[in-house]
């Protein structure tokens, strides 16, 4: 088998596994809507139209990186009940294989939940975009990957501490400050029309193909390790 | 000179042995904080060998097969396995625990179909799902069966991850108590399973190593070329069992 269909092995099986138990999706839908409508009782986005454009992009980025660190944590929990992972320590597959396999589950189940949130989200702000709006077809999906590929890494980094649901977020959320805060000024751009998103899905660009990297070759090490 | 810590297990049964041992430990030991698990252990295998490891419980035997996986690092000596790091032996060595390391979420043909995917260069999906089916059958289980793991008895998922670890055919297989949650039938049909699978040389040429831990040393007569005995971390002996 080569390295691609390594890669299809282990994303079958993971979507497989959330298929037939739903803890992840069920998980981050629940959190992300409480998010979106607590923080729509917390002020009138009809009588504030523009300061909600200029704070929505923020929003649904908190809202969507809350979500997905529910689902990271869950991911590997699966690998190490009845000590599955030792037997992915033995296997002759590439190791990487099943860090992008996992790191692309993972970014389905949260796009699958941006799919869902996102008209909820319009609706909610009565949002009414004055950029070009199809370039968020670009930058939630960067965006996305770039945390759901550190997220991914991370949590099989803090698996074997104690600690493991506390120690995520604490390395995640300064490790992800660039891609959110490039996510959240090219969302509001695109949301306000008021500047151009171009620079900042550049620097989303640049920290997904630094991270991705660094993630799939640092991950024999992290599997290997005690 | 021999130390009472330093043995030799030969075969003289299969003829296709390496003169490379298929297990050599040197000076091993392992500690957990300031626990002794595994005092300074030195044994050599050779390939072909089939060895049963007796000991009372904490004697160290799961910690020596997992310093044998390669699953944990020997905290001093070295560990070297056909030769090589045991991290360079990936896919050559095969591990059976306590736990079943298989995903209680799929069924059994899923769960084979999945982990021998990850060791064979076999790509038709067809083939690999008739091998897993074949390997189940083998241990007596029905790859038709659509309950997923986790609602198999004890048993039947000892004897699933037994069929887990002979698809990936390793040139080296390790068995943490296989027939501690069988009964005596299901016992007996596991031994003559592996007794046909060691007695089959490997993919690589190789003659197949066995290395099983049991508190049933009756039970597992039949496999042990020889056995050995731990106690309190440390290797009190290494004799060849009397035929």
């Amino acid at each position: 088998m080569n390295y691609a269909q390594h890669v299809l092995t282990h994303l079958r099986k993971d979507l497989r596994l959330e298929w037939r138990t739903k803890d992840s999706i069920n998980g981050m839908l629940f959190f992300a809507l409480l998010v979106v409508v607590v923080l729509a009782m917390a002020f009138d986005p009809a009588s504030y139209p523009t300061m909600t454009r200029q704070i929505s992009g923020g929003l649904l980025c908190v809202a969507v990186l809350f979500a997905a660190m529910t689902a990271l944590n869950q991911s590997w929990a699966r690998e190490t009940h009845n000590n599955v992972l030792d037997a992915h320590r033995l296997s002759a597959a590439p190791a990487s294989a099943l860090f992008v396999g996992k790191a692309l589950a993972n970014f389905l189940f949260v796009m699958a939940v941006e799919i869902v949130l996102a008209p909820i989200f319009t609706v909610f702000y009565n949002l009414h975009p004055l950029g070009q709006t199809w370039k968020l077809l670009f930058i939630l999906p960067l965006g996305t990957w770039a945390l759901v590929v550190n997220g991914t890494f991370f949590a099989a980094l803090s698996l074997r501490s104690r600690n493991r649901e506390t120690l995520l977020p604490l390395v995640l959320l300064p490790i992800s400050m660039p891609a959110l805060l490039a996510m959240i000024q090219a969302s509001t751009a695109v949301l306000t029309g008021e500047f151009e998103p171009t620079l900042w899905i550049k620097v989303l660009v640049a920290y997904v193909i630094v991270f991705t990297t660094a993630c799939v070759l640092l991950f024999q090490t992290i599997l290997s390790a005690d | 000179m021999p130390t009472m810590n330093d043995f030799r297990a030969e075969t003289t049964e299969n003829t296709a042995t390496s003169a490379v041992p298929a297990i050599a430990l040197d000076r091993v030991s392992r500690l957990y904080g300031s626990f002794v698990a595994l005092r300074e252990v030195t044994v050599s295998l050779a390939a072909g060998s089939s060895v049963v490891m007796l000991g009372e419980n904490g004697a160290g035997k799961s910690t020596l097969l997992k310093v044998i996986a390669g699953l944990q690092s020997p905290s001093y000596g070295t560990v070297s396995i056909f030769g090589e790091r045991p991290r360079d032996q990936r896919g050559a060595v095969a591990y059976m625990s306590h736990s079943t390391m298989l995903y209680d979420e799929l069924t059994g043909i899923e769960n084979l179909t999945y982990f021998g995917s990850l060791h064979t260069k076999l790509v038709r999906r067809s083939v690999l799902q008739e091998k897993a089916a074949q390997a189940l059958i083998e241990v007596g289980l029905d790859p038709a069966n659509e309950r997923r793991v986790g609602e198999y008895s004890q048993g039947m998922r000892q004897r699933a991850s037994l069929a887990r670890v002979l698809l990936s055919e390793p040139d080296l297989l390790l068995l943490d108590e296989p027939f501690s949650n069988l009964d005596v039938g299901s016992a007996q049909s596991m031994i003559t399973r592996l007794l046909a699978y060691v007695a089959q040389p490997s993919r690589s040429g190789l003659a197949r190593t066995l290395l099983l831990t049991t508190h049933q040393a009756e039970l597992a007569r039949p496999l042990a070329q020889s056995t050995l005995t731990l106690s309190a971390g440390r290797l009190v002996s290494l004799i060849e069992t009397p035929r």
